[in-house]
């Protein structure tokens, strides 16, 4: 974020406010990228990824007379995003998927399963093109409460507070979803690396 | 092996691996970790988790030429593209 920080300041607000297109296409130069890489991680679709790029920044468009500054522009552009792709989400699985399904407070954080040291791993294994692919796939098992969550914060590396401004949450609901996210994504993880190092040969014997 | 323990320690391991707990807490699951493999395999896959992704995202974005120029079209903003450097 810190490029995207230091790129901020060269925008000038009363300008976008006032509909000046080379500013706003500026703005659309500088932003356009992280938008289009948060709509894949987010829906790992490409076609998808294009069309909340669009939507993006033609609403960035319509409502910047109405921004307030109150955010940085890169937070309010992650916002509307943000909303499009969990709009899109549930759009395509067809079910009423509540953005909240993931927020119960209460429920407990899962008890690991699977206990298996993979961190030795070759790291031409950990970053395959397959492990990457893999990763991604179990990013998109993650509940779009806690995907949006995720990719805020560990791949487009928001900090809690910009991720609790993005998605209108508390900080300590953004840090809960985190550590559940992740802790998912370990257990996905294990159940593929322990293929991986069954495959190659790499678990000892008495070894879960 | 304090299993009850292990239990009350996952809600801060993403925090611990974050850095991001008092020193008490921090002190307490290390600890833990001494006595415990199980919390420590645990925590090492996650930390390993959380730097494999860090590191997949580390990549610059790469848009396609093609979807920037539909976006610059949608927007009305082809006179905008690729401005000389
Ligand atoms: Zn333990």
């Amino acid at each position: 974020m810190d490029r995207e920080k230091r790129k901020e300041e060269d925008f000038s607000l009363p300008r976008l406010r006032a509909g000046d297109r080379a500013e706003f296409a500026r703005l659309v130069d500088a932003y356009s990228g992280v938008i289009y890489r948060l709509g894949l991680k987010m829906l790992d679709d490409p076609q998808d990824a294009e069309d909340i790029l669009q939507e993006t920044f033609i609403k960035a468009y319509r409502y910047l007379k109405d921004f307030d500054g109150r955010s940085s522009l890169s937070t309010w552009l992650y916002r509307i995003a943000t909303n499009e792709a969990l709009m899109l989400i549930r759009k395509r699985k067809n079910v009423p998927l509540s953005f909240d399904e993931a927020l119960d407070p209460d429920q407990e954080i899962e008890k690991p399963l699977q206990i298996l040291d993979w961190c030795c791993m070759p790291e031409k294994e950990l970053m395959s093109a397959e492990a990457r692919l893999y990763m991604q796939q179990a990013v998109e098992q993650l509940s779009p409460g806690l995907r949006a969550v995720f990719v805020l914060r560990d791949i487009e590396g928001l900090s809690t507070e910009e991720t609790s401004r993005v998605l209108n949450l508390s900080e300590s609901a953004v840090k809960t979803r985190l550590s559940r996210a992740r802790m998912r994504l370990r257990e996905l993880l294990t159940a593929y690396f322990g293929e991986r190092m069954s495959a190659l040969g790499l678990v000892e014997p008495g070894d879960d | 092996m304090d299993h009850e323990h292990c239990h009350s320690l996952l809600n801060s391991l993403s925090d611990y691996v974050e850095g991001d707990l008092s020193e008490e807490l921090c002190a307490e699951i290390e600890r833990h970790l001494q006595s415990c493999e199980n919390c420590r395999v645990v925590i090492d896959t996650l930390r390993k988790t959380v730097y494999l992704y860090h590191a997949t995202a580390a990549d610059p974005p790469v848009m396609p030429q093609d979807v920037k120029e539909r976006l610059y079209t949608r927007l009305d903003l082809n006179e905008f593209l690729n401005p000389s450097p």
